[in-house]
């Protein structure tokens, strides 16, 4: 296994850590804002998957990437929407099902994409994008271009074929795909260790297929930037797909739904001690990157900019009925009724 | 007109679209260096190199998945399962990924593809090899379904389904394989969604697809010298269906037979029965029939695998049925 290692020199200048810093603040108050909307607007319908807690893991990893790679992941796909830089009211109206958000109110919180931005989805079943992921660096390669597709996916993921299958041919192929694992230790209520015959998902998801593995505190953003990088380089120099185990936490249970009764509260407990982004409001204050007035101004303005997401999306126009037939087929759609 | 093969008129069809477009490619299980299952991709590696023509391990919904993200970002993949009964393992991929993508992305993103591979009864293969799913992905809004039943077809079609930018399920049989027909040269196109009417009659519409063209078309001969002149439409797409052919026939005729291979119950012909009643109720003088394939999986044994299909006996009996005879 490759070992990440953490530069003495920082992966980012002031500029860029302040960025990412704003960037997981965004995140994070989304998430906590959409799910109250949720809750007691009852707005949003649906599953709804929060990614409070692992907001390193995103906007590290996409913050170390060129505006024309690609990026993929699962259900869980907020974070990585808003990293890629898409508008939180894109977001916000798709949770609310408006024709304005990201999908046009077609897909939902597990399906938002935005083509400019090369962001492919949100996709819900688990696995089953895996493979798309590995036929996007097919295509780059097929082309003899250099771009990169990050794909992400939950550690349960880890057992379905497809992941594996892929995992084979991308190896095979050398494709320039880099699959990051968010292990936040629970496919949904059941652990990593009631579901996988062998804890260390590397073992199983790198080391057989010839895979480069590492095995790295996602939570620690700029060792996830570096890792990122390590492996996006080598992506690009055509020596094929890493593998990167980012251990991170969910805050929340699975999904809205889910209170979370599997876990003892001290492990979350001590996540929340260790929450990742006041960690990093402490790192850049340290550095005198940032000081507590410039956070305080940017909570600020996170939440003037959320605030203003959620009245875009209630004011804005739901799809209309016949909006059902649109967007079916590129050719003129033909009911078969 | 030159006379070819099915599975040539196939061949022809890549390799025309793999001239044209540098974004069309061709993946599945032995289609290159073994030069095709079926010998549908013959000579095919030859031609365009490895990098066009591509072996896959066995691991259909994994390679079914590579296909779907490379059309997402613009190329032109055709996906071979060596047969259709593989699909099943893909079925994730085709159905949740290739047919929902551009919905559920708003509009933003296309998956022009093409899977396709044989089907059907051919026997002996019994029940895990004989699979016909049409009627399961024709049920998928999202999906284009493509049967053909000659090789002028099978190449007209194909090169139209390579053109379009959605994801079709192009199902050819296998037993159609060693046809020969004349096929035309070069640009040859047959649209999809068009229905063609291959014998003309006044007395009874028969609707058909693939493999069993041939049956029905035998049927009509023998009630042609019974005094029945039956018109026989090949549907050649099943998603969407050419349903203005079919009923401007059956406004003609009042009176259909629909002839499948797949499976009675929820079968294929259950749905075109569906929209032709809701249509053109009144003009039928008598319930419209279905010759399917009997309720029972497919028998290794050739008798009764050969007992399971449409036959030249079942549907000139269904017609002497609804015409009362």
């Amino acid at each position: 296994m490759v070992q990440a290692r953490t530069e003495a020199k920082p992966i980012v200048n002031r500029t860029q850590a302040q960025v990412w810093l704003r960037q997981m603040m965004l995140i994070r108050r989304f998430e906590e804002r959409a799910e109250m909307m949720y809750q007691k607007g009852n707005k949003i319908g649906g599953f709804f998957h929060q990614y409070s807690g692992q907001e390193p893991v995103a906007v590290g990893s996409i913050g170390v990437l060129r505006e024309n790679d690609y990026i993929i992941t699962a259900y869980r796909d907020h974070g990585h929407a808003l990293a890629r830089g898409m508008s939180a009211k894109a977001g916000m109206a798709e949770l609310l099902g408006k024709s304005t958000g990201c999908s046009k109110g077609k897909g939902g919180s597990m399906h938002f994409f935005d083509v400019e931005k090369g962001f492919l989805g949100g996709h819900a079943i688990v696995g089953s994008h895996i493979p798309l992921a590995a036929g996007v660096a097919f295509a780059s390669k097929y082309r003899g271009e250099d771009r990169v597709c990050v794909c992400y996916f939950g550690d349960g993921a880890i057992n379905q074929g497809s992941v594996h299958e892929a995992l084979n041919m991308a190896a095979m192929w050398k494709l320039p795909v880099v699959y990051i694992v968010e292990n936040n230790l629970y496919a949904m209520g059941t652990s990593l260790a009631r579901s996988s015959a062998v804890e260390d998902l590397t073992v199983r998801g790198a080391v057989p297929y010839g895979i480069p593995a590492y095995s790295i505190n996602g939570n620690d953003i700029e060792l996830m930037a570096q890792t990122t990088r390590d492996a996006v380089n080598r992506a690009r120099a055509g020596e094929g797909p890493s593998f990167i185990d980012a251990k991170t936490y969910r805050y929340k249970g699975h999904s809205i739904s889910d209170p979370g009764k599997y876990r003892h509260k001290e492990e979350l407990d001590d996540a929340l001690r260790n929450d990742p982004i006041l960690k990093y409001q402490e790192l850049l204050r340290e550095r005198g990157w940032i000081d507590q007035e410039a956070i305080d101004r940017m909570a600020e303005g996170v939440k003037q900019e959320i605030e203003e997401s959620i009245e875009f999306a209630e004011s804005s126009e739901p799809p209309p009925l016949d909006a059902l037939y649109e967007d079916i087929t590129t050719a003129p759609f033909i009911p078969q009724e | 007109m030159a006379v070819l093969t099915f599975r040539e008129a196939l061949n022809q069809a890549m390799q025309e679209e793999m001239e044209r477009d540098q974004n069309v490619f061709l993946m599945g299980e032995e289609v290159a260096e073994y030069d095709g299952a079926y010998k549908v991709s013959q000579g095919l590696l030859k031609k365009f190199g490895p990098r066009r023509i591509v072996d896959t391990p066995i691991s259909e919904g994994g390679f079914a998945g590579i296909g779907i993200g490379a059309a997402m970002v613009g190329l032109r993949p055709i996906v071979e399962f060596m047969t259709f009964s593989f699909s099943l393992v893909a079925i994730d991929q085709i159905v949740n990924n290739a047919a929902n993508m551009r919905y559920m992305s708003g509009g933003q993103f296309a998956v022009p593809i093409v899977f396709r591979g044989s089907s059907g009864m051919a026997g002996c293969l019994a029940a895990t090899h004989s699979h016909r799913l049409e009627a399961w992905y024709a049920q998928i809004p999202g999906l284009t379904v493509v049967m053909p039943a000659t090789p002028s077809d099978a190449k007209g079609l194909l090169k139209s389904a390579i053109r379009t930018d959605d994801p079709v399920v192009f199902i050819e049989h296998e037993v159609l394989y060693h046809e020969r027909g004349e096929v035309p040269e070069g640009e040859h196109l047959v649209p999809i969604g068009k229905a063609e009417i291959k014998r003309e009659g006044t007395d009874v519409t028969l609707i058909t697809y693939s493999r069993s063209l041939k049956a029905t078309l035998a049927a009509a001969e023998a009630l042609a010298d019974q005094g029945v002149q039956a018109e026989v439409i090949d549907l050649r797409t099943i998603r969407p269906l050419d349903l203005d052919t079919l009923l401007t026939s059956v406004v003609k005729t009042h009176r259909a037979v629909i002839v499948e291979e797949d499976w009675p119950y929820c079968g294929l012909g259950a749905g075109i029965s569906d929209r032709i009643t809701q249509r053109v109720f009144d003009e039928l003088d008598a319930p419209i029939r279905r010759v399917a394939a009997k309720d029972a999986p497919i028998p290794y044994n050739k008798a009764l695998e050969q007992s399971m299909l449409p036959s030249v006996d079942r549907i000139t009996a269904a017609v002497r049925d609804v015409l009362y005879l």
